[in-house]
């Protein structure tokens, strides 16, 4: 038996912070201030999310988290345990077993479908502080939707690199109103917002909480004759062979050899259980 | 340039009654009023701390006032009183129709931001969302500013004090605003980067029709562009009329010392 109240917070804690989600999803993208709490573990490891997460689980829901696609990183490892430990849930790397995904800096390959929550660590929850330090004043550009500096943003990325260089939170407009952070998930996962889960935002140094609902019209800023690309590497996967995915860039020896993996390693496994090869599987029938 | 003055529109483009600012008691500027037509430039002249910042961002909406009325004939309701229209109509105004150049051009300017960057901001500000065209307005809103296009792509920064300013006006007028606020356009630099950049805002006056309150403490700067004078002292206005007159006839005693003063140097 665990010591700890379930999932670690305090009752009343997870009430404070279910109401600044639901305000969240009843006004998609706004950011809604939360009391932030100390978390047992630093900033930027993911507190905010953590919290987030604390707040929406029930003792019958199943959690995985990854970091950077990956369930086995130091980061994913850690706050999974902290879950195991805390609320004593099933815990699990399978995308589709899951009912809650604590993530940073990916969207999972699967399609998320109803039933499931997606709930995002972020660093800085305010896109238009690059241009606009002055809190202030961001708040009031979000209230009267004045967002021409978040093109004055793309702009100089056209202006200093020939096209639009932002490849890490890149920001959305969230049901024709606010303009949001998608936290540093790639671009690519940008298209992957429009989605049939409800996605949960935690920003714990911040202390914002923001949401997407289901099914909420997700679109990348562009300008007409620049027009969003999501992008991706020009490889499929060595491993599973799959060409829709994001890949990772590994270095194989020292000789500069690389190769190219899905990010999703979840979604890569299971492609190759089911017997997708790519250039470097491990096995003989991989193709030369 | 009273030859130039065109007679007096039935309606004023603002109309300014009964301005009344203090600071803890103390008076900024109190019981201003006059209309400004289209097309029209008035100055503001007077020493130093005699009110006309004060006025001026009183107008401007910066800071509040403590009584009075400043009304603007907007483009779709005509005269409304600025002072009392919501804050989301009043930022509206401030990117499209108003303009309002700071003494110093990092006041106006985004330091960060390429001087393309800079120009381009109220387009994309009013939903401008081609790059292609944004680009070629700010190519072309430099040009008049004489700013070479090759430069459009470095920060302010890296401009000298002259050019800063010419930014911030090719910032500020790219809109095609039809209210101009200008707070010592020319202060802080040197006298022949002065001279060329009064040069440039006399042309761009006359060019586009501008419509401008300029405050300055240099009677020169009034003489080449304004029609109209107000001269200030110690929060009051003390004599108004067409700039010719009021420099070359002065009656009130300050502005003869005023204009004496300089004509002295
Ligand atoms: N923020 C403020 N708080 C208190 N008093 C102020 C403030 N700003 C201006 N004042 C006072 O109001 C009066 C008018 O100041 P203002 O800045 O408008 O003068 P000015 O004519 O623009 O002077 P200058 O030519 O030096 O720019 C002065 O007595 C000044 O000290
Ligand atoms: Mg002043």
């Amino acid at each position: 038996m665990s010591d700890y109240n379930f999932a670690y917070l305090d009752e009343q804690t997870k009430r404070m912070i279910r109401r600044a989600i639901l305000k969240g999803i009843a006004i998609p993208g706004y950011q809604v201030p939360f009391a932030s709490r100390e978390m047992p573990m630093p900033y930027g490891w993911g507190t905010g999310g953590v919290q987030v997460t604390a707040a929406c689980l029930t003792p019958e829901d199943t959690l995985k988290v990854i970091d950077q696609g990956a369930d086995d990183t130091t980061n994913a490892v850690s706050i999974r345990k902290f879950f195991e430990k805390t609320a004593e849930i099933a815990v699990t790397e399978k995308t589709g077993d899951a009912t809650v995904i604590q993530t940073r800096h990916r969207i999972p390959e699967e399609p998320l479908g109803e039933g499931q929550i997606l709930v995002y660590q972020v660093p800085i929850p305010e896109p238009l502080r690059f241009l606009e330090p002055r809190e202030t004043e961001t708040r009031k550009m979000h209230a009267l939707e004045e967002y021409g500096l978040m093109h004055v943003k793309l702009y100089e990325d056209i202006a200093r690199h020939g096209h639009i260089a932002t490849s890490y939170a890149y920001p959305v407009k969230v049901e024709g109103r606010y303009v949001m952070d998608p936290s540093p998930i790639p671009k690519f996962d940008n298209p992957k917002m429009d989605m049939a889960a409800i996605q949960l935002f935690g920003a714990g140094r911040e202390q914002r909480i923001y949401a997407v609902p289901p099914y909420t019209k997700v679109v990348s800023l562009d300008f007409e004759d620049h027009p969003f690309d999501p992008s991706k590497a020009d490889h499929p996967c060595d491993l599973c062979g799959a060409e829709h995915t994001y890949l990772d860039e590994v270095i194989i020896d020292d000789d500069g050899g690389r190769m190219f993996v899905c990010s999703d390693t979840d979604y890569c496994a299971g492609r190759q259980a089911k017997g997708h090869r790519g250039r470097l599987s491990p096995t003989e029938e991989a193709a030369q | 340039m009273s030859a130039q003055i065109t007679p007096p529109l039935p309606i004023p483009l603002l109309s300014v009654k009964d301005i009344h600012k203090t600071y803890g008691g103390r008076i900024g500027c109190t019981d201003v009023s006059f209309d400004l037509y289209p097309g029209e430039v008035m100055g503001i002249v007077g020493e130093s701390g005699s009110g006309k910042s004060t006025l001026l961002n009183c107008l401007a909406g910066h800071i509040p006032t403590d009584s009075g009325r400043v009304l603007f004939d907007t483009r779709d309701r005509g005269l409304i009183d600025t002072l009392t229209m919501s804050e989301p109509e009043r930022r509206m105004l401030a990117r499209t129709d108003w303009a309002f150049v700071h003494q110093h051009a990092r006041d106006g300017l985004r330091m960060s931001v390429s001087a393309g960057g800079n120009v381009g901001e109220r387009l994309m500000a009013v939903g401008a969302r081609h790059y292609g065209d944004i680009r070629a307005q700010a190519v072309d809103w430099l040009g008049r500013v004489e700013i070479d296009e090759d430069r459009m792509d470095d920060r302010p920064t890296a401009f000298s004090g002259g050019m800063q300013q010419r930014l911030q006006i090719a910032r500020n007028l790219v809109t095609g605003p039809r209210l101009v606020f200008m707070d010592e356009p020319t202060g802080g630099l040197d006298v022949s980067v002065q001279a060329r950049l009064l040069d440039l805002l006399r042309g761009l006056v006359r060019e586009m029709g501008l419509s401008a309150i300029i405050v300055t403490h240099d009677l020169a700067v009034v003489r080449l562009l304004a029609d109209r004078l107000m001269v200030m002292k110690s929060g009051h206005v003390v004599e108004t009329g067409l700039t010719d007159q009021v420099l070359d006839d002065p009656q009130h005693a300050y502005t003869q010392l005023l204009v004496s003063s300089v004509l002295q140097v």
